[in-house]
């Protein structure tokens, strides 16, 4: 089974915080890392390669320096790492990211199944996935939390809904958008952190993969970000005196709107 | 690209401590933007002497947008009932289109929907499209994405909204691709721009941290997903009229590559807790498992549901759709009582936009306290308890 994964190098949310007093980002010590959700659909192709044979090919769209997250799924059982990476591509929304990452498949070549984590943790919009299936033209299923059965014709899956869940049948080739309930993605080994070292990532600029200029970066986006500020602050917070029974007793004064 | 002005740069750093990405630094006393850099114009809003600017936003050809009229709302039907939201979406949806002055749609999509358009109209919408067939009982991308797809392009409306549910965003975002249209997710506020009657499309970034408004000024129509609990629905009204419109599928928009061989509803009530406007959510200082019955006790007392934290739920506590935070579900409850939670940017990001945030936690110095309205210090399992007590005894006074 040819399996494609698409990962993305994100900020570290536990470094992310906001400066109480310009209501700005702090970015200190930020690190980046590969999004979390996209560990859970590297593992789950590592697992289904193992399952049936076939070969894992990762890849990101980023700066140059998405290259160590690449590095890093090489680490955890992937086989081949692609970067599309052009100062170009900068300012992409989901649209373009889409375009980009369909004409980047389109280059890698054949595959049976591609898999995305359900969303970045720093944009949250869960939009690159099915768009990168429509541009392909093959189906698609988010939020998968469980692939029952697998060979290399079709897949059973179930689909987390929000009232419980959905089982799937599936033919190949087919797109996956995965949640973390569906494995616990594993620790590096050793002989894959010296793999990781060496091997050699495939890099695309737009002009390798045939992109129309009109089509990616922010000017190929049709979303666009007219303004950026900060959240409206919290009301004023309440604080209790007394003792613990008396402050319980102020706390239901206070709720008394959702009583 | 971004573009910085050195002789309008004054070197203060605010750009570089306001950059999410870390993309740009200050060197000798001006910026200088790295690779990182995404464009999201943060600091373009934060420098003071204007000495940054993004260019290239511009599309060489503005299409015609004239043709594309009128507001579109998802609502959303499964198991023979309407998704909250839906009616929620008609709320907002009906203060748009009375802003733009044109009329609002609703689509109903699934099975057996019975007297749900009559509903819609009575709760805000002047046209319903109805497609009631048996072969849409189940939700599948494919079909409900196909059948928008075409009413949309059939139709041209100028905005669409859809819920941000496990279906809004899983389909929804397949449609605004194959229509080449812009879609923003997750809104939380929506509204017209004065001068051009642009939508306004405003929604949290980075666990919302920042806000961002987004335009779509070259394509129609503009789509967005928007939050449940955030808009309000309009009141029932019986007198309401509207005129259901009955589309019937293509059978070529019927044909799935994805079939469905079954749809279990999850065992547990309260389940989605994102449609729940009390949540009692426990965290690591619950110390076991066992801690839930107690959350289960204050949420049944308070009519809510229950939640909890991602450390809870990698320890098999409880399921993964109770989760609230990043790598979990967005909530936004009316009231949000935290229970030995410390409260991680990880989980606040899930939670902040709760009207009411209660923490209890035995660490008066837990991050939690600070995005709290209200705190007690102290025993989870001896608040809880008297929490209980006192709400049971206010309800009888």
């Amino acid at each position: 089974m040819k399996i494609i994964v698409c990962i993305k190098q994100v900020p570290d949310a536990k470094d992310v915080r906001l400066d109480p007093k310009t209501n700005t980002l702090a970015r200190e010590g930020v690190q980046s890392i590969m999004n979390p959700y996209d560990q859970h659909a590297v593992e789950e192709a590592v697992r289904l390669k193992e399952l049936l044979g076939g070969e894992v090919t990762v890849l990101s769209m980023g700066p140059p320096q998405a290259e160590e997250v690449l590095r890093q799924a090489i680490s955890c059982g992937a086989d081949h790492a692609v970067l599309v990476s052009d100062r170009a591509f900068a300012g992409a929304d989901t649209w373009a990211t889409s375009y980009t990452l369909a004409k980047a498949v389109n280059v890698i070549g054949a595959f049976d199944l591609l898999l995305c984590g359900k969303q970045a943790i720093d944009g949250d919009t869960a939009q690159v996935g099915p768009g990168l299936a429509m541009r392909l033209q093959i189906p698609y299923v988010t939020c998968v939390q469980k692939v029952r059965q697998a060979t290399d014709s079709g897949l059973i899956l179930e689909r987390m809904m929000d009232d419980g869940y959905d089982v799937l049948a599936v033919d190949l080739p087919v797109l996956l958008t995965v949640v973390k309930d569906i494995n616990e993605p594993r620790v590096p080994s050793l002989k894959g952190k010296m793999r990781a070292k060496k091997v050699e990532i495939r890099r695309l600029t737009a002009a390798d993969i045939g992109a129309d200029p009109a089509c990616i970066g922010l000017p190929g986006s049709p979303t666009q970000v007219v303004k950026v500020f900060p959240p409206e602050a919290r009301c004023q917070r309440a604080v209790f005196t007394g003792s613990l029974d008396e402050q319980i007793k102020q706390l239901v004064d206070s709720l008394h709107p959702y009583l | 690209m971004l573009i910085i002005d050195k002789d309008l740069c004054i070197g203060c750093g605010i750009c570089e401590s306001s950059c999410p990405f870390g993309a740009i630094t200050v060197v000798d006393g001006c910026a200088v933007v790295a690779d990182g850099c995404t464009l999201c114009g943060t600091c373009v809003e934060t420098c003071e002497p204007g000495a940054l600017k993004i260019e290239g936003a511009e599309k060489n050809a503005p299409l015609d947008l004239t043709g594309w009229s009128g507001v579109w709302v998802y609502c959303e039907f499964r198991r023979g009932a309407l998704a909250p939201v839906s009616l929620e979406l008609l709320g907002i949806g009906r203060r748009l289109a009375d802003t733009r002055k044109v009329p609002l749609s609703a689509v109903l999509i699934g099975s057996e929907t019975g007297d749900t358009a009559r509903q819609l109209i009575a709760h805000g919408a002047d046209t319903v499209y109805r497609i009631d067939d048996p072969a849409l009982a189940h939700f599948t991308d494919e079909a409900y994405g196909a059948i928008m797809t075409s009413l949309i392009r059939q139709h041209t409306p100028e905005i669409v909204l859809a819920g941000a549910t496990a279906i809004g965003r899983s389909f929804i975002p397949g449609v605004a691709t194959t229509l080449d249209a812009g879609l923003t997710a997750d809104c939380t506020q929506l509204a017209i721009r004065e001068e051009d009657g642009a939508l306004l499309q405003t929604r949290p970034a980075f666990g919302g941290n920042i806000m961002a408004t987004i335009v779509c000024p070259n394509s129609r129509p503009q789509m967005s997903t928007v939050r449940p609990k955030v808009m309000v629905a309009l009141a029932f009204d019986a007198e309401r009229q509207g005129n259901i419109v009955e589309v019937h599928a293509e059978p070529a928009h019927l044909a799935t590559r994805v079939r469905v061989i079954e749809s279990v509803v999850s065992e547990e009530d309260n389940v989605n807790i994102q449609e729940s406007d009390i949540l009692v959510a426990g965290g690591r200082g619950l110390d076991s498992a066992k801690g839930f019955t107690l959350m289960r006790e204050l949420a049944a007392s308070l009519g809510g549901a229950v939640a909890a934290t991602r450390a809870v739920v990698d320890a098999g506590w409880i399921g993964y759709p109770h989760q609230v935070g990043q790598t979990g579900k967005t909530v936004a409850p009316k009231l949000y009582i935290a229970c030995g939670i410390s409260g991680a940017v990880q989980h606040v990001a899930g939670m902040q936009s709760a009207e009411t945030i209660v923490a209890i936690n035995r660490d008066k110095d837990a991050p939690i306290f600070a995005v709290a309205d209200f705190g007690l210090v102290g025993d989870l399992y001896e608040i809880v308890p008297k929490l209980l007590t006192e709400i049971e005894e206010r309800r009888k006074s």
